[in-house]
């Protein structure tokens, strides 16, 4: 018989639209799931059973309008629930309870969604292994000996193992791309501007997008289709039309253009994940894609691009943790000053007072022009790579991350192999693009392999197409590890 | 390590310029971090190696290219007619204050004299 946990949501929906399932009974069986496995996984930092129930009850007993309605759904803990703890996984924001909720949030519990708690994460999304959390690390339900990818660890890691049936997570660098590859679900990053950024704790406000991630590619579109849109709150919230993604869902590539950028090709990749990626290319070719090997020049300078504009960035947004409107404040300080030092240093772990530092580095005087203007210069260079590929293919075919999950503690104390994880993920995010990360095979040692699909600005639709075609025509996102 | 990350991490190993203590500690201060001594030998190391892979940009010529500091092409200024709105009471805004006294959040004392 099959689990109900492991179902994903569009299976669920079913079930909850015939009425042979009820709301309550979905969300009691995902929280007994929950409480018996977040010891081991470490993948929720809050649950809030109360308002849960009291949400389910209320729908067994209302007709469910939206596709999603009903659904048991996990946030982030950097994104904003009013009256949940809202933490970003850092002691800075201890006890923090937002008065007010994000824009996705809101659109969320429109929808008929049911939100059951907050998921761990790397301390304010600074890291792609999620170990730098206050809460301790998540575990790689896969391998508890390993992590879970970051920074979205908590929601990855939560819906692989059905402690959740979807979950919503933020990318500035891969950050819902790499843990979904690396905990074998869906992972989407949305175009720059399409998701509102209101009440999203802000990494690197030019970055910084919320997306999915989901067990299937239907639940990706579905829960796509929720959370986007224009929103006035947000001054970089694009002002269009959004489609229906669903529509989008059709087993048919013949034709689609995709492009194999041979910069992403390179010595490093872990050789199970280059088999995986190619024999991926192969079928998509065998269902009738046309495939074209294509150049990125300057993909071998995003990461070092990325690490001077995301940290100056942070380091600007940080500012405001200093213990006066919210959050925790180190006791007896001797003046003002005192106070604002001693919170932070107390507040913010290793890894946010290391980006902080280098931010705030490259952003001082003297300095500025050398780092911050040249990679904003190198990012136009990067953008233009992209724009000049979208002419002639439909969408891009990369492997997501380089290697499988890593055992934790292996890159902890050396930041530049951590963020090195990141190489094949933060283009899109300098270039603004959509990328989605779908399960596309396992290593010898059982560990997920990700396969990324970028299209070009709101072209969401063209991901859903090739990512849907494939997944029809494989098996891996129906695989669960045993646990 | 340098075998997981191929030949980009191998680059990046070679050290060529130096965050000393003192660039630290300016930087430390200038972030309001106070950083011990451990932070500091720790910091100025990881800064330096991380520091000398970013330096890779320096192979690019961007003399002729515009920055971008945001990727919408349509970005334009938003604003709204000025007009009361609801907005949050003060109880709600300060119901997070790690200290407060009436509507304010408190704060230590600012102004120096008696």
């Amino acid at each position: 018989m099959e689990n109900l946990y492991d179902l994903p949501a569009n299976r669920l929906a079913e079930k909850l639209k015939s009425k042979t399932l009820k709301p309550s009974h979905v969300v009691e069986k995902i929280i007994q799931r929950i409480k018996e496995l977040n010891g081991r996984i470490n993948s929720f930092v809050f649950i809030d059973e109360p308002q849960a129930l009291k949400a389910a009850k209320a729908a067994d007993g209302s007709d469910l309008k939206g596709d999603l309605s009903g659904i048991p759904i996990a946030v982030k803990d950097n994104i904003c629930v009013k009256g949940q703890d809202t933490t970003c996984s850092s002691r800075i924001l201890k006890g923090f309870r937002p008065p007010y909720d994000a824009t996705v949030i809101k659109k969320i519990r429109e929808n008929g969604l049911i939100l059951v708690g907050k998921t761990n994460m790397d301390e304010f999304a600074f890291g792609s292994s999620c170990e730098t959390s206050c809460y301790g690390p998540t575990k790689n339900p896969w391998d508890p000996d390993r992590i879970p990818g970051g920074s979205s660890g908590g929601s990855a890691a939560a819906v692989a193992s059905g402690q959740i049936v979807m979950a919503i997570g933020s990318d500035t660098g891969g950050s819902i791309r790499q843990p979904a590859a690396m905990c074998g679900v869906v992972g989407m990053k949305p175009t720059y501007g399409l998701v509102s950024r209101y009440g999203l704790i802000a990494f690197a406000s030019s970055l910084d997008q919320i997306g999915p991630i989901t067990k299937d590619v239907t639940d990706a579109a579905a829960l796509l289709g929720v959370i986007a849109g224009h929103d006035e709150m947000d001054s970089t919230s694009a002002d269009i039309e959004t489609p229906d993604y669903r529509k989008s869902l059709v087993n048919d590539v013949k034709g689609l253009k995709i492009g194999i950028p041979k910069e992403y090709f390179i010595e490093g990749i872990e050789p199970d994940v280059l088999k995986a990626v190619k024999e991926a290319i192969e079928l998509l070719k065998k269902m009738g894609a046309q495939i074209k090997e294509i150049s990125l020049p300057h993909t071998e300078y995003a990461v070092s691009t990325y690490y001077i504009i995301a940290p100056a960035e942070a380091s600007s947004n940080l500012a405001r943790f200093d213990g006066v409107q919210y959050g925790f404040r180190a006791p007896h300080p001797k003046d003002i000053i005192d106070m604002y030092t001693k919170t932070r240093s107390q507040g913010f772990g290793e890894e946010a007072k290391r980006r902080i530092l280098l931010g705030t580095y490259v952003l001082s005087s003297g300095y500025y022009e050398a780092y911050y203007l040249k990679a904003l210069k190198v990012r136009t260079k990067i953008r233009v790579d992209f724009t000049r590929a979208f002419k002639e293919v439909d969408c891009i075919v990369t492997p997501t991350s380089p290697t499988t999950a890593f055992k934790i503690g292996e890159r902890i104390d050396d930041p530049l192999s951590m963020y090195l994880s990141d190489i094949f993920t933060i283009p899109a995010n300098l270039a603004g693009i959509p990328a989605i990360s779908i399960p596309c095979g396992f290593d010898g040692k059982g560990l997920p392999i990700g396969l990324q699909i970028i299209a070009d600005a709101f072209k969401e639709e063209n991901i859903f197409t090739a990512a849907y075609a494939y997944e029809q025509n494989t098996d891996w996102h129906s695989k669960r590890p045993g646990i | 390590m340098a075998g997981k990350c191929g030949k980009l991490y191998k680059k990046a190993a070679k050290v060529t310029k130096v965050i000393d203590k003192a660039t630290v500690k300016h930087v430390a201060l200038l972030s309001r971090l106070a950083l011990d001594e451990r932070e500091e030998t720790t910091y100025s190391t990881q800064l330096a190696s991380i520091l000398s892979y970013i330096n890779k940009l320096n192979e690019l010529d961007t003399k002729d290219t515009p920055p971008t500091s945001h990727v919408l092409s349509n970005l334009r200024n938003v604003d709204r007619a000025d007009v009361l709105k609801e907005s949050l009471k003060a109880e709600e805004a300060l119901a997070n204050a790690p200290e407060k006294e009436g509507d304010f959040f408190r704060i230590p004392k600012v102004i120096e004299g008696k």
